[in-house]
């Protein structure tokens, strides 16, 4: 008996986005369930109820009585929890944290809730991230209603009737949000500047067309889970004095600061908002938590000091198609993992830590907070160095310096060896030696040089000069002027000439044969 | 010719020989390089012979020895396969350590040569010998093993016995004692005893050594042997009183020396315990690996869908290994490059400094299929790149593209430099079946979810997407 997926129209108002999309509802079909969407659900994100009946679903009036899983985008309010059927499963955004008489209400119901808000930041979670997915849409649309309510241009432009400077936008907290905001203001042409605690993000800025601006102050900000943390004092008012410069400049600030589980920290004051230029623009993507900026309203856009304070906490349902579809793909993501054997029956097996982490009430019990992620998204780099060997160095370079105890000791070690030599050995031994060492310094030298491609024509070429032993065997193969008794002149040149042949094969093979590969090398 | 004369003929070919390694930092100036490397030679050889040691009657000798091993080393220059490079370089080692065993014992037995020392001198010179002989027949017959293992005329496992670092301990102790013995010797036949008894301990030490270690770290044994074969050269030099030896012979060590250094690093592993053989410290087998197998299911692909995969895409990084030199995928590799660039896809190559049996293996071995070297990169130039390569081709290739060497410190690999294949937005591995690699570490990056395996024959395999991408 395949169970049934019920989708309800949101009751929140103003909520315009829908928990599936008609393109999804094939697939969950697929998956062997059978869905029920209610009418009109998906209206508000222009789908119709036709669309979804053509993609297999059923229309009903009351989607919440014969449902086995709901999917919904916010979390129930009192009125859908009491609609619930005992014993249903629930997958939607929950804010346990936030939400604790909710979890109760939702936990007296005996539901399985999944929280869309609890999925755990490890790789093999990010399809079903859908903290993520509305995250980029926020900040996508941060900018885009930045620059409805900017007064210029963001793109630099030299027209018939003069120039126009591009406008500067700082984005504070490159997360997903952040980063989608860099990359669409830098699209529409304006100067980005961007800061986060995390200095590892800044690559990720410049690659969206950003420029990072750091804070002078050395302290890591990554916590677990590829999330920020709350930094030191010191590295806070760092951090305002760099916010307090950038104010007086830029023309567009969007905040995105969050700290997971804690109120937004504020970072712009009233005095910055005044020191800004009038008809500038902030956008609190963090309204909802209370805010980054001390003036912001949340859920209204408000004109302070001239400023332009936009506080809208439904920027994804601004984009209604395009967050429902991306939510109702994570939805699809999640549904597969729950129900592997394709048969239309979910199963939460809580050994699965992805599901475990997302899993905050299993059958009437609540099972939130989860354990905390194994691993992180970004492995810390410090600290988990192996005990297997020295960390490897940039290759051309010989190394990095090494500890002055080492060299010191290096150095002693030489100084006594040279001086046993000085001392004890004959004089023509000292300058075979004085050119042994030389050579060895030359040769440490000119191999370094060597690019890494040629080290089998370089192997080759050494062991074609090596046959430089060939002299060796030449100057025995003499035959001895002068008399001196026992001398075992057949055995001497017998040993000679095979060395040389030998020898020979070398010093004709190698060098041929690094010609030959030599010639293979082409641009 | 007179003395002075010979000496700045010497003087000249030492100068060529290091303008010739100075030629090979690029390909370009390379083959310059080795011409230098000729001339060199060709000057040293012809100086000696013409000089004021080697006298008319000798000429003979000289030339049927030099054109006999003329032709069997240019016959073999030319009939060698690119692929069996590290056995050819082995079997050369083997050649000079050969020489300079030969070269110490006729010095030895030659009354004339040690004529004019007392003293000090004197035993200064028989260490000199002693050295020499020591280190050419540890270079010879490390070399044959290195080269039987590498043709696969011996298994290329490692061979380790019980208690070898004690076998190893008393064969040096053996050879400090001999070397007492010798140099305290009264006549050569007494010396000869303990020459000959330090060689047969110094050929059994070299078997016994590189019996000990496996395939995959042939690249350190290889460059190692390289190294021993100067130094060998230089003690030989010494002997001889012969400065160009010395210097060619320094140089030689260096070489090898550096090269040994490069891909212990590359392998993040230390020279002493490649040395000591089998994997890891101390008799280490891959138990460690039992920590942290990562289970999952892997996703096969198949060669149809690689091609019409690899015709939707921009940016395609093919990382090689010893399996594409195993099964001659070199070729096809190169005609599936030709194929895409025509295209206007950017194919580059990804080496790891030990993929492959040798030092520049993989190097050698695209650069005979016509690959050009300018989209052959380097491990540290390319891995920045992999989060904007769609397609990331990793064939027969698995220690070096494994991700547990970055994410899992209890890893027996961890901490080794990797190629961040896995960064791609698509990787795919062509790989016989799901054994584990040299280290015995299963590859975590297998289970990945934008990792597709390609099983099967690699030559076989790519001939079908060639096939498939052309139609």
């Amino acid at each position: 008996m395949p169970q049934v997926i019920a989708v309800p129209r949101e009751t929140f108002a103003g909520e315009k986005r829908v928990a599936t999309v008609p393109e999804v509802v094939e697939k969950l079909t697929k998956l062997g369930f059978r869905v029920a969407v209610e009418s009109g659900a998906g209206e508000a994100a222009n789908f119709s109820d036709q669309a979804y009946r053509a993609a297999g679903a059923e229309i009903v009036a009351d989607a919440w009585a014969g449902a086995d899983m709901v999917f919904k985008v916010r979390a129930p309010s009192a009125a859908e929890v009491a609609r619930m059927r005992e014993g249903s499963a629930l997958v939607s955004f929950v804010w346990p944290a936030q939400n604790p008489e909710l979890l109760e209400a939702l936990a007296a119901k005996k539901a399985t809730v999944l929280a869309m808000d609890s999925v755990p930041r490890i790789s093999r979670a990010q399809k079903l991230d859908a903290l993520s997915s509305m995250a980029n849409i926020a900040g996508y649309r941060a900018v885009i209603e930045a620059a409805h309510a900017f007064g210029r241009f963001f793109t630099g432009q030299i027209t018939a009737a003069g120039k126009v400077p591009p406008a500067k936008v700082f984005v504070i907290g490159a997360g997903v949000a952040g980063l989608a905001a860099i990359g669409a203001a830098s699209g529409l042409g304006a100067v980005v500047l961007a800061n986060d605690t995390r200095p590892e993000v800044a690559d990720q800025i410049k690659s969206l067309g950003g420029e990072y601006v750091g804070v002078d102050y050395v302290e890591e900000g990554s916590g677990t889970g590829g999330y920020a943390k709350v930094m030191s004092a010191g590295f806070q008012q760092a951090q305002r004095e760099v916010f307090a410069r950038q104010a007086k400049e830029v023309d567009v600030i969007i905040t995105t600061a969050l700290i997971p589980g804690k109120p937004a920290p504020k970072l712009i004051t009233a005095d910055m908002v005044r020191s800004m230029r009038p008809g500038s623009v902030i956008v609190d993507l963090a309204a909802e938590q209370g805010g980054n900026c001390e003036l912001t309203e949340p859920g209204k856009l408000v004109v302070k000091h001239g400023v332009t304070l936009i506080g809208y906490t439904d920027l994804p349902s601004r984009l209604a198609k395009q967050s429902s579809t991306l939510y109702a793909t994570n939805l699809l993501r999640l549904t597969e993992e729950l129900c592997k054997g394709k048969d239309g029956v979910i199963n939460v097996n809580m050994d699965d830590e992805v599901i475990r982490g997302t899993t905050v009430i299993k059958a009437g019990a609540i099972t939130w907070p989860p354990p905390p992620p194994k691993l992180s998204a970004a492995p810390p780099k410090p600290a988990a160095k192996p005990a297997a060997g020295p960390a490897p160095k940039g290759h051309g370079a010989a190394g990095a310096p090494a500890s002055a105890k080492a060299t010191a000791l290096v150095f002693l070690a030489g100084a006594a060896l040279f001086w046993f030599i000085g001392a004890y050995a004959p004089a023509a031994f000292i300058g075979h030696f004085t050119v042994f060492v030389l050579a060895c310094f030359v040769g440490y030298m000119v191999i370094w040089n060597v690019t890494p491609a040629l080290h089998t024509p370089l192997m080759s070429v050494t062991n074609a000069i090596s046959s430089i032993i060939a002299i060796g065997a030449l100057v025995q193969v003499a035959p001895f002027e002068g008399e001196s008794a026992g001398r075992p002149t057949a055995w001497i040149i017998g040993l000679a000439v095979v060395s040389i042949g030998l020898v020979a094969i070398n010093m004709f093979g190698g060098f041929a044969v690094t010609q030959r590969m030599l010639q293979m090398f082409r641009k | 010719m007179s003395t002075t004369l010979l000496t700045v003929s010497y003087l000249g070919a030492a100068i060529l020989f290091i303008l010739s390694l100075g030629g090979l930092s690029s390909p370009e100036t390379s083959r310059r390089g080795n011409l230098y490397g000729m001339i060199g030679m060709a000057i040293a050889v012809l100086a000696t012979v013409l000089g004021p040691l080697v006298t008319k009657a000798a000429y003979a000798w000289i030339i049927g020895a030099m054109a006999l091993g003329a032709a069997i080393g240019l016959y073999a220059a030319r009939t060698v396969k690119m692929t069996q490079m590290p056995e050819l370089v082995a079997l050369m080692h083997s050649l000079v350590g050969l020489a300079a065993v030969l070269v110490g014992f006729a010095n030895y037995i030659d009354p004339a040569a040690s004529a004019g020392f007392k003293g000090a001198e004197k035993t200064i010179h028989e260490i000199e010998i002693y050295i020499g002989v020591l280190i050419g027949a540890v270079t010879f017959s490390g070399s044959i093993i290195a080269f039987g293992k590498l043709s696969a005329k011996i298994s290329g496992r490692p061979v380790l016995l019980p208690g070898r670092h004690w076998v190893n301990l008393l064969g040096l102790l053996g050879v400090i004692w001999c070397g007492a013995q010798f140099i305290s010797s009264q006549s050569i036949a007494q010396g000869m005893t303990p020459l000959v008894v330090m060689t047969a301990i110094a050929l059994l030490f070299g078997v016994h050594m590189v019996m000990a270690i496996g395939g995959a770290d042939m690249p350190v044994v290889v460059s190692m042997l390289n190294s021993y074969s100067g130094w060998a050269a230089a003690a030989t030099g010494f002997m001889l009183s012969n400065d160009l030896l010395i210097v060619t012979g320094a140089l030689v060590g260096s070489s090898g020396a550096i090269l040994s250094y490069i891909m212990c690093r590359a392998m993040n592993r230390n020279f002493v315990a490649v040395i000591a053989g089998g994997f890891g410290t101390e008799g280490g087998k891959p138990a460690a690996a039992g920590g942290a197998q990562p289970a999952g299911e892997v996703s096969p692909i198949s060669a149809a869908e690689t091609a019409e995969l690899l015709r939707a895409v921009k940016n395609v990084i093919i990382v090689p290994g010893y399996g594409m030199a195993v099964a001659q995928a070199q070729h096809t590799v190169y005609e599936i490059t030709k194929h895409l660039r025509e295209k206007g896809v950017n194919v580059r190559f990804g080496i790891h400094p030990v993929a492959g049996r040798m030092p520049g293996h993989m190097n050698v071995l695209l650069a005979e299929a016509k690959v050009p070297y300018d989209i052959v990169m380097e491990m540290d130039e390319i891995n920045a790149d992999f989060p904007d390569t769609d397609v990331a081709m990793v064939i027969g290739a698995n220690d070096i593209v494994n991700p547990a060497a970055q994410e899992d410190p209890a890893s027996p690999i961890a901490g080794m430099p990797v190629l961040e294949v896995w960064h791609a937005k698509t990787s795919i591995v062509m790989k016989r079946s799901m054994a584990s690699g040299y280290a015995g570490v299963d590859n975590p990056l297998f289970y990945k979810d934008n990792n597709r395996m390609l099983f099967g024959d690699a030559k076989k395999m790519l001939d079908e997407v060639l096939v498939a991408l052309k139609a």
